[in-house]
């Protein structure tokens, strides 16, 4: 329908939807007032992840299965969508952000010839056009774009947006649109998986514990990821740290790393350079723990406890662990 | 062999940002300029394959005003060779699909065998325009790549891409547009040698006009830019650590409802 509002599907990679497409459908459904769509190009969907979709709010969820769909490759996903886009016209084209996602949605935006607004903190109606609000500067300035036509494509910044409550017993319909998948490019090698840590990935982490130079050294990092065990938190790093080469870059917080809006961070031995506060400033409760009570971080904190981390973790490890077995 | 790599000037990351009168930019003064650092990993990578296979050259490539000269210098004191500096104040307002045509028919008229930039630029944090000149340019891409080595044949080159929980490893056909992560390598440091030998590279100013670029306006204006609001005060818990820690739990069920 030319009104659509279409969500573009991030799964598991096991036929599951994530559960940021609760927060995607919900704002989509905030803003199109209904009319929304799932747009699911997998290798396989499990008839739970519709049922999910669905719950969530989606009126249809346009399938497209197959094999060449994963890994993921633009140049394989970015055809199909922009074929089905000429045929179906929805007025917007919403994603989370994720690696994929990412890409895909700025090649589609060229295909297309329209803008894409990348992780959006808010979006909301002006009349009848669209206006999204964006972290620019590594979220030291806010931006208010808009859009010269439709579709307009946006990015969602995950835990930012009110997640859809799902509705048991509401259906999507699924409809598997005949489409040329195009061959594939870029031939996969090998996929190596990170080992483990158990804990949530940090973007999309709703806690994020972050150690910085206070943490002293590599080894000391377990007991932050007891803690993070205990409540559920993913656990980053501040530049500091990982120039040091005490935790792989990919755990790195801040302008030139990953930026993030949990509900809740935690940041031990974190000074609060203004590159590091660049990414996580947006998240909603900021806790401080610093030896120095003149560390930056203190002015944008929530709580602080100026002590010594290693004395306060333990004790917040055990503080939390009785209140979470209550 | 030709690498092309897209660089662009932005504020340090140091700099406290402010909005200008119009509230549409900036304000520029007192802003120190630097390469975006992502683009430094592809410069840096760029001249790694030159000195591992020889024959290369490297030309980096930016759009935007006369300061954007610095940029392109101090890359070619890290080692590039020349540069090419889209300079045209018809692109001042460019959007990301607007830099994309402009730096694709650059890449165009260069033709190199690949193209490298940062993962995104750290002024607009969009990081749209390596696939949008892939899509421009019909060219395959990879993005936020941590490691990459061309075949010796030079028709494909390996390369890792970061994805959640993992690297997926694969071969891209040249040419291709890989976007570049952090990890990817340590960027040099240019030599009192290197800074003098800059002065004497070329840095070839273009127009829109000379790119077959037609006048546009963007899909993407920016309708106003704003300071974040400040937070709300908070405050440090005082006493012992056991009593601090007691409060900050209590604190965060109770009055922040956090967890």
């Amino acid at each position: 329908m030319a009104n659509a509002f279409w969500c573009m599907v991030e799964d598991d990679r096991k036929g599951t939807p994530k559960k940021v497409m609760a927060e995607v459908i919900g704002e989509a459904t905030r803003l199109a007032g209904g009319d929304v769509e799932a747009v699911w190009l997998t290798d396989t969907a499990t008839d739970d992840g519709i049922r999910q979709l669905g719950e969530w709010g989606a009126k249809k969820v346009w399938l497209i299965e197959g094999a060449e769909l994963a890994p993921y490759r633009a140049e394989v996903w970015v055809p199909i969508v922009a074929e089905l886009v000429a045929a179906q016209s929805p007025k917007a084209i919403l994603g989370p952000v994720t690696s994929r996602q990412r890409e895909f949605m700025a090649r589609l935006a060229a295909r297309l010839g329209v803008g894409l607004a990348g992780d959006c903190m808010g979006l909301a109606m002006d009349g009848d056009k669209l206006v999204g609000t964006r972290p620019v500067y590594a979220g030291k300035l806010l931006a208010k774009v808009a859009w010269a036509k439709t579709p307009w494509l946006a990015t969602l910044r995950p835990n930012v947006f009110k997640p859809a409550d799902a509705q048991p017993g509401q259906t999507a319909a699924v409809e598997r649109p005949s489409v040329q998948i195009p061959a594939a490019q870029l031939k996969l090698v090998e996929r190596r998986e990170e080992a483990s840590t158990g804990l949530p990935e940090l973007t999309e982490a709703e806690i994020v514990i972050s150690g910085g130079r206070g943490m002293k050294g590599p080894e000391n990092y377990v007991i932050l990821e007891e803690l993070g065990g205990i409540i559920g938190a993913a656990v980053g790093a501040s530049r500091a740290a990982v120039d040091a080469g005490w935790r792989p870059h990919r755990f790195q917080i801040g302008q030139t790393g990953r930026t993030i809006s949990p509900k809740l961070y935690l940041g031990f031995g974190v000074s609060g350079a203004i590159q590091h506060l660049a990414g996580m400033r947006t998240s909603k409760v900021i806790v401080a723990v610093n030896k120095d009570p003149e560390a930056p971080i203190f002015k944008i904190a929530d709580y602080g406890i100026v002590a010594d981390l290693f004395e306060v973790v333990p004790q917040l490890t055990q503080e939390f662990k009785r209140l979470l077995e209550k | 062999m030709k690498i092309a790599v897209l660089v662009k000037q932005v504020p340090d990351t140091a700099t406290q940002m402010k909005v200008a009168g119009t509230a549409k930019a900036i304000e520029t003064a007192g802003i120190t300029w630097i390469v975006s650092p992502y683009d430094e990993y592809a410069v840096e990578e760029a001249l790694r394959i030159r000195e591992k296979r020889g024959q290369v050259e490297v030309v980096v490539m930016s759009l935007g005003p006369d300061r954007v000269k610095e940029a392109l210098r101090s890359c070619l004191a890290m080692g590039a060779d020349r540069a090419v500096h889209v300079n045209d104040p018809a692109l001042a307002e460019a959007d990301t699909l607007m830099a994309a045509r402009a730096l694709a028919a650059v890449i165009k008229q260069e033709a190199p065998d690949l193209v490298l930039t940062g993962r995104q630029a750290i002024d607009d944090d969009m990081g749209a325009v390596p696939a949008q000149v892939a899509e421009i340019l019909g060219w395959p891409c990879a993005y936020w790549i941590m490691e990459e080595a061309i075949a010796d044949d030079g028709k494909t080159v390996r390369i890792g891409r970061q994805v959640e929980g993992g690297l997926e490893i694969f071969d891209v056909p040249m040419p291709a547009v890989l976007s570049a992560q952090k990890g990817l390598n340590e960027p040099r440091y240019p030599t009192l040698k290197g800074i003098m030998g800059a002065k004497k590279k070329e840095i070839k100013d273009v127009k829109a006009s000379d790119l077959g670029l037609a006048a546009e306006a963007p899909q993407l204006p920016v309708v106003a830019l704003e300071a974040l609001p400040p937070r709300p005060p908070g405050r440090i818990i005082p006493g012992d650590v056991a009593t601090a820690v007691k409060e900050l739990v209590r604190s965060l069920r109770e009055e922040a409802k956090a967890i």
